[in-house]
């Protein structure tokens, strides 16, 4: 074999290095300035008027989105009572029983699927199951779309969780005669229950941001909510729909809202990502 | 001690009792899990019984024409499915790369500290909602890119017919390029995790014979996590073919195919998201719907080979899926 020369070896690896770092920080430029343009922008538009008063025709002064924040407020906790007792049953279902089924793996699958699946596709689903046989846009139906979304995501984080705990916690519950589902509620589950929280409060990120299911679902309304079965007011279809506008002043609440949405997303993250670090150390 | 009410029973019942809870609970557990596959079976159900009067009166032509007209009620797929395909081909040119690099940057050229604090960072990325996106795209990344990149392209690649037409900002390279920005996190996050599990021996027995970092990454890494890295990059496919809000502002929403980039077309998803709340007429609405079941066979195909790369990975090295 010839021996190649080093030099050009060396600057092709120094390239390669000096584009690994540029695209790194590149990477993290594109996040500052998206957090710094929603503060700069954003920040104005926070005053007490946009937390407590109802929006207002363009051009008129003092609107606020409180039935926006309520709304979206609302939309995520249902969705989270909807999603998340079911996902850590299934989470159970495949950590606990399903090392080996054959029908744990499937569900697996499909949840790895549905993580994937695009956010508007839920969206339409929900359509055609809630709305079209209500004959109405409603709350309802947006709560159970955000649920969709956010129930695979809870249940392959618990699954990954209780597989973290370690066999020889749950053979000595069993060998002093505890049955299964007390094993799993009351010691697997204590085990694994910052990792459990975790993945919630992911999954409740994920949904607290979700615009595209909600313009099929639960619609968007400038006046307070009344009903979960009327359309409900929330903030991302109001930043769509004001955003889209000609008015300055609704373009104003819209960088206000996104801001409010985007600290919301991000503290959950952090916090997760904390809580989570914590038990690992 | 609740223990102690157990004893009071009859032996001979205890085992049976015990039996029975443990099946009710793994009976309820079964029947949770078993909800997900019948969601994505009631997606494609309910798209398809919804999309059929649309792909009836249209049937194979729908996919392959371009007009696209709510007043003559003529629709055609052709220009979503082409503006879906050359945003997410943008987005992929731009992403794996970039992707790549940084993962070599986590894991072997950064310091400990460093490469936590940046991979944190980056992941970050990934959870920034994608009407916030949309909103940073519209007001602040158009208006750069008309300003600063377009008419850069448009100088030096003039001549190609991909960079002509006046830089507007709004159009399918800005939605391919912020589409980039939004998969990043999630190619590297894989790439970084396959890079990571590489077993020191084969990379240091690279380093043994003299190989460069890039020559490690290039000739070693890469080829032993391939797999890894390839169902990464199918993930981030996923992504940017159904990313809904942040195309919508930014694409310029037009039913109409052109070869430049810098022209605004459409794609499935926004035409959907932008259309939607027009559609009355029933035809019009189930052939948005029928656009949404094209959208929803792409992704359910390219999440499935996705997993399938994943899982062989997973399995292949023995790690726990």
């Amino acid at each position: 074999m010839k021996p190649r020369p080093a030099t050009g070896r060396r600057i092709l690896n120094f390239l390669v290095n000096v584009a690994a770092s540029l695209a790194a920080s590149a990477g993290i430029i594109i996040l500052l300035w998206i957090i710094i343009m929603l503060a700069y922008k954003g920040i104005p538009a926070l005053n007490l008027d946009f937390f407590l008063h109802l929006p207002t025709p363009p051009m008129i002064p003092g609107g606020g989105l409180a039935n926006a924040i309520l709304g979206t407020l609302l939309l995520t906790v249902l969705a989270t009572i909807f999603a998340v007792p079911i996902g850590l049953l299934a989470g159970i279902c495949l950590g606990e029983f399903g090392q080996q089924s054959k029908l744990a793996d499937l569900c697996r699958f499909a949840a790895n699927v549905l993580t994937g699946m695009p956010s508007i596709i839920v969206g339409i689903f929900v359509y055609g199951l809630l709305v079209l046989p209500l004959g109405n846009f409603s709350g309802l139906a947006g709560a159970v779309a955000l649920a969709i979304i956010m129930l695979p995501v809870v249940a392959r984080t618990t699954e990954d969780m209780l597989r973290l705990v370690p066999d020889p916690l749950r053979e000595s519950a069993l060998a002093i005669g505890a049955p299964r589902w007390k094993v799993t509620l009351a010691i697997v589950f204590r085990a694994a229950r910052a990792g459990i929280i975790t993945g919630v409060l992911l999954g409740v990120a994920r949904v607290s941001g979700e615009t595209a299911p909600l313009l099929f679902t639960a619609l968007n309304s400038p006046y307070m909510m009344s009903s979960l079965m009327h359309p409900m007011p929330n903030l991302t279809v109001t930043i769509f729909n004001y955003a889209m506008s000609p008015y300055e002043d609704w373009q104003r609440l819209a960088w206000g809202a996104s801001l409010l949405i985007t600290a919301a997303v991000l503290v959950l993250n952090i916090l997760a990502r904390f809580i989570f670090g914590e038990r690992k150390s | 001690m609740p223990q102690a009410k157990d004893i009071v029973i009859p032996a001979t019942a205890r085992p049976r009792i015990r039996f029975n809870a443990d099946t009710v609970f793994k009976g309820v557990t079964v029947v949770a899990a078993v909800v997900v596959p019948i969601i994505i079976a009631g997606i494609f159900w309910e798209l398809l019984i919804l999309s059929w009067p649309a792909l009836k009166k249209f049937g194979w032509r729908f996919f392959v024409t371009e007009v696209w007209n709510p007043v003559t009620q003529q629709f055609g797929a052709a220009s979503s499915i082409y503006g879906t395909v050359i945003s997410t081909l943008i987005a992929m040119v731009l992403a794996v790369p970039m992707s790549i690099v940084i993962a070599l940057f986590l894991v072997e050229l950064a310091p400990r500290s460093v490469s936590k604090v940046v991979s944190n960072l980056i992941e970050l990325l990934a959870a920034i909602p994608s009407i916030i996106y949309g909103m940073w795209g519209l007001f602040i990344f158009a208006p750069f890119m008309a300003k600063y990149v377009q008419p850069f392209l448009g100088q030096h690649l003039g001549f190609l017919p991909l960079f002509t037409g006046p830089p507007m900002g709004i159009g399918m390279l800005t939605a391919g390029v912020i589409l980039a920005f939004m998969i990043l996190p999630f190619i590297t996050a894989i790439c970084r995790d396959v890079f990571s599990l590489v077993p020191p021996v084969l990379k240091e027995s690279g380093y043994g014979v003299g190989a460069t970092t890039w020559e490690v990454t290039y000739k070693i890494t890469l080829p032993y996590g391939i797999v890894g890295v390839l169902g990464g990059i199918f993930l981030g496919l996923g992504r940017a073919l159904g990313e809904t809000m942040a195309v919508t502002f930014v694409i310029g929403n037009t039913h109409k195919i052109s070869l430049s980039l810098f022209a605004p077309g459409n794609s499935i998803a926004s035409s959907l998201a932008n259309e939607f709340a027009e559609a009355t007429e029933p035809i019009y609405l189930s052939s948005l719907i029928a656009l949404g079941l094209v959208l929803f066979l792409f992704t359910f195909l390219v999440q499935v080979i996705s997993q399938i790369m994943l899982r062989r990975l997973y399995r292949g090295w023995s790690i726990k899926l």
